[in-house]
């Protein structure tokens, strides 16, 4: 019998919580007895192993992406532990590979991988849906509805993951992480590994040994599908008012179930393989079959397959996500009811996109690509992408984690007599680099590229809250971990001694000077831009500035640095000498919000920015 | 479950001024009560200065943590012109709790887009019972800017379906361990959003 042990005092007892889907994924996950997790952090996922660091008894790391997090955990399951990995949608991307041959091999500890899919887009560059992996590698996907279920979703996982040596799928999406509900959760349950058995047949996948497991895994499908019939966690629920009968999963549960209190409703907890005999069930029971389902029609067109007539996608959106208010309108519809009168509009606001910090090293690159003429940005993933917008306006590509340096290749090989006298420029921070962009850079040289590289190092993961990584030399639980060096680690990837730069984004002329030196030269550059992120405990506030009001001309070149401590006063019309009419625009700085960087006093052509006890710039006027 | 059995309250601000955690221990306060909770909101890009929501729902039992345009009963605004971007999501009827802070964004400043020049006269006009008040203010004489959290839950304390003392404990606990000092700073900025709501709603 497994020991039962005490949580210690920062973990949060057993009993009922308030927890965010997130917590209560880590939390089951702990009391599982899980021995490896691994993520790379990315929203909407990122505080799943966040949680489960400061849980005890549990190794837990950031891997450096999300292939790499799904590898440690399944060595880990090869070994008869428990494991675990999480990552974003778009990291499933990246571990696809792992993930359609571990499908053939199987694993012996319980493996979860928790998905988190960004339905509604709200920090990610795509919406793709999740669930098509699932059928892709003939796993199974449960699909919880709330913190609770996801608690509850974790402990079916491994003992169904164990039972049939399969890696579940655990479906999450924004409004499962992000909502906090109130859970009841246990205590941990050890879990010792059973030891690595040597099989090269099951673990070694050449071709003649998969050729065995692929039928094994069509048999599996099988067996999933009547573990689906059978699972408790595809509910069917009678319901009085059989005009409609709903099929649905995850958060649209909740949706359906508050708009449609008296449909009959079919909700898929374990959605993969489908429980077709549930779905007969309740078209006995209703007149006519909706499929609710975020995002894409995955389920609707299985049942359509399958026989059944349903409606789905016809008359739901297709993006975004699905709430009550978006279900009664297109129900009502197809009933052909009178749809309810439409809200109160929206009143007209300014939009407010998220933007860099004060003091963000960022800004620094961004002013300084803004300035310069015939450039082309490939750009990538993190806060840097915000570089796109305004003021900057500095950055023509984003695409996915470490494209940047391969599209800016690609440009470089793709180029026409038209583009001959262009600078091509890639632009990627460090966690990003260490993501997947390394190769890409290797790729580069070893091709003989005509690019250059920005690697904006801020020593951290920023976007996503500012999470450890190699750059900061610090581990998950902020224990001291090996420091990379990225002046060594570009040379070894093929770049020239010469040809690597090293900078302070706060300086922008010496920026300024040493892009226009290297995008000069026809050979792979590398410039290493550092300073810590705002947001971790490198970054030392300084000074706030201040504006001389009696110096200020209005020329607001300090606005095109970016930076959101500086707000503008008033605007007055002038008259230039010439005659031409001009906006002035006088500004003043927040002094709560500057943190001192001193950026906007670079452009700031009347000195009229200062340090309350600096001494008033005298000193460049008077000749040494 | 009927509508009337179920409370919404939309707290509305900017990434970093801490809506997430004033609507925290607004759901701690009605877990207290015995009520079922849910809260959620966008995060993630978020608290890089942008627009920020955090809807709390509680009552016997929460189903779709989403509150629809038009059914929120109270709207706790941290800032004029988001307080006015959110308040179409009231019920005819609900009540505004607006911080009367104006925080411009860099793409007002740039001069892309205007900001209101009178975002709470706007929802007054527009029938909306909104009771504003200066957060920052309060906070800022009561020695710590920080403690504008805490004006905020006090001057929603009063206008929930449970006592006021239930949130104060709520903030108390959550500052615990900070020492008495900080608890009793807190305290004091509780009573003060608490009074500067009840003055405001007597003059609006």
């Amino acid at each position: 019998m497994a020991a039962v042990m005490s949580a210690p005092a920062r973990v949060p007892q057993s009993g009922r919580l308030l927890l965010s889907g997130n917590e209560a994924v880590a939390r089951a996950v702990w009391e599982s007895g899980c021995k490896v997790a691994a993520a790379y952090p990315g929203t909407p996922s990122t505080e799943i192993l966040e949680a489960l660091s400061i849980y005890p008894d549990i190794y837990a790391e950031w891997a450096v992406n999300e292939k790499v997090s799904m590898e440690v955990a399944l060595g880990a399951s090869m070994m008869g532990a428990r494991a675990f990995c999480a990552m974003k949608h778009v990291g499933l991307n990246v571990a696809a590979d792992p993930l359609m041959t571990l499908t053939l091999t199987g694993v012996v500890g319980g493996m979860v991988i928790a998905v988190a899919d960004d339905v509604g887009m709200a920090s990610s560059q795509n919406e793709q849906d999740s669930r098509f992996y699932a059928r892709f590698a003939h796993l199974p996907v449960f699909e919880p509805a709330d913190s609770q279920e996801a608690y509850d979703m974790v402990h079916a996982a491994y003992a169904l993951s164990e039972k049939h040596q399969v890696p579940v799928i655990l479906r999450l999406t924004a409004r499962i992480c992000h909502v906090k509900s109130v859970a009841r959760v246990g205590e941990r349950v050890a879990h010792e590994p059973a030891g690595f058995v040597k099989n090269a047949e099951r673990w070694v996948m050449v071709p003649a040994h998969a050729k065995r497991r692929i039928p094994m895994m069509f048999e599996r499908d099988a067996v999933l599908r009547e573990e689906s019939e059978r699972s408790p966690l595809n509910v069917l629920e009678p319901g009085s008012d059989r005009r409609v009968g709903f099929v649905t999963s995850g958060p649209a549960y909740m949706h359906v179930r508050e708009a449609f209190p008296d449909a009959p409703v079919l909700k898929l907890g374990m959605s993969h393989p489908l429980p077709l005999d549930k779905v007969k069930a309740l078209a006995g029971m209703a007149d006519t079959l909706v499929v609710v389902e975020e995002v894409e029609p995955i389920v609707e067109n299985e049942l359509r397959t399958a026989g059944f007539k349903v409606h789905g996608k016809d008359i739901l959106p297709k993006i975004g996500e699905l709430a009550p208010e978006v279900l009664t309108p297109a129900i009502d519809r197809l009933l052909n009811n009178e749809p309810p009168p439409p809200a109160v509009p929206a009143p007209a606001v300014f939009p407010r996109p998220p933007t860099l910090c004060a003091s963000c090293p960022h800004m620094g690159i961004y002013y300084t690509l803004s300035q310069l003429k015939n450039i082309i940005v490939a750009g990538d993933i993190g806060c840097y992408t915000l570089g796109a917008g305004h003021p900057w306006n500095a950055l023509d590509t984003t695409i996915c984690m470490g494209a940047a340096v391969t599209v800016a290749h690609g440009m470089d090989k793709g180029r026409g007599e038209v583009d001959k006298n262009k600078k091509i420029l890639a632009v990627m921070g460090d966690s990003t680099f260490m993501h997947m962009g390394m190769q890409g850079l290797l790729d580069a040289t070893y091709n003989n590229s005509n690019i250059t590289f920005l690697l904006l190092d801020n020593g951290t993961v920023g976007m996503t809250g500012g999470q450890n990584t190699p750059a900061n030399g610090r581990d998950i639980r902020g224990n001291p971990a090996p420091r990379i060096d990225f002046r060594k680690l570009v040379e070894a990837l093929g770049v020239k001694p010469e040809r690597v730069r090293e900078v302070d984004p706060y300086e922008m002329p010496n920026l300024f000077k040493v892009i226009r030196e290297e995008t000069k030269i026809e050979e792979v550059s590398v410039i290493i831009a550092y300073r810590p992120c705002v947001l971790i405990d490198e970054f030392k506030a300084m000074r706030a500035y201040y504006v001389d009001e009696d110096k200020c001309t209005g020329c607001s070149n300090c606005l095109d640095v970016g930076c959101p401590a500086i707000h503008v006063t008033r605007r007055e019309m002038a008259v230039k000498p010439s005659g031409r009419e001009v906006e002035l625009t006088f500004v003043n700085i927040d002094p709560i919000a500057c943190t001192g960087c001193g950026m906007c006093v670079k452009p700031c052509a009347p000195d009229a920015i200062l340090q309350p006890d600096a001494p008033r710039i005298v000193a460049k006027l008077t000749p040494i | 479950m009927t509508d009337s059995a179920i409370t919404n309250i939309l707290v509305c601000g900017i990434g970093g001024q801490g809506v997430m955690t004033a609507t925290e221990i607004l759901a701690e306060a009605a877990i207290a009560e015995g009520h079922d909770a849910k809260k959620t909101e966008v995060a993630g890009m978020a608290q890089r200065g942008g627009v920020v929501t955090s809807h709390l729902r509680f009552g016997p039992k929460v189903l779709s943590p989403q509150i629809a345009p038009g059914t929120v009963h109270v709207l706790l605004g941290f800032e004029a012109a988001e307080s006015l971007r959110w308040s179409h999501y009231l019920k005819p009827g609900g009540l505004a709790l607006v911080n009367d802070a104006r925080m411009v964004p860099p793409v007002v400043e740039l001069g892309l887009f205007s900001y209101p020049d009178d975002p709470i006269g706007q929802m007054r006009a527009a029938g909306i019972n909104t009771v504003s008040f200066d957060a920052a203010t309060i906070a800022r004489d009561l020695g710590d800017l920080r403690l504008g959290n805490t004006v905020m839950l006090g001057a929603i304390a009063d206008h929930l379906p449970f006592a006021a003392d239930v949130l104060l404990h709520c903030v108390e606990a959550r500052f615990a361990r900070k020492g008495e000092a900080i608890v009793d700073l807190n305290r004091r900025a509780f009573a003060a959003g608490r009074a500067a709501a009840a003055q405001e709603a007597v003059t609006a």
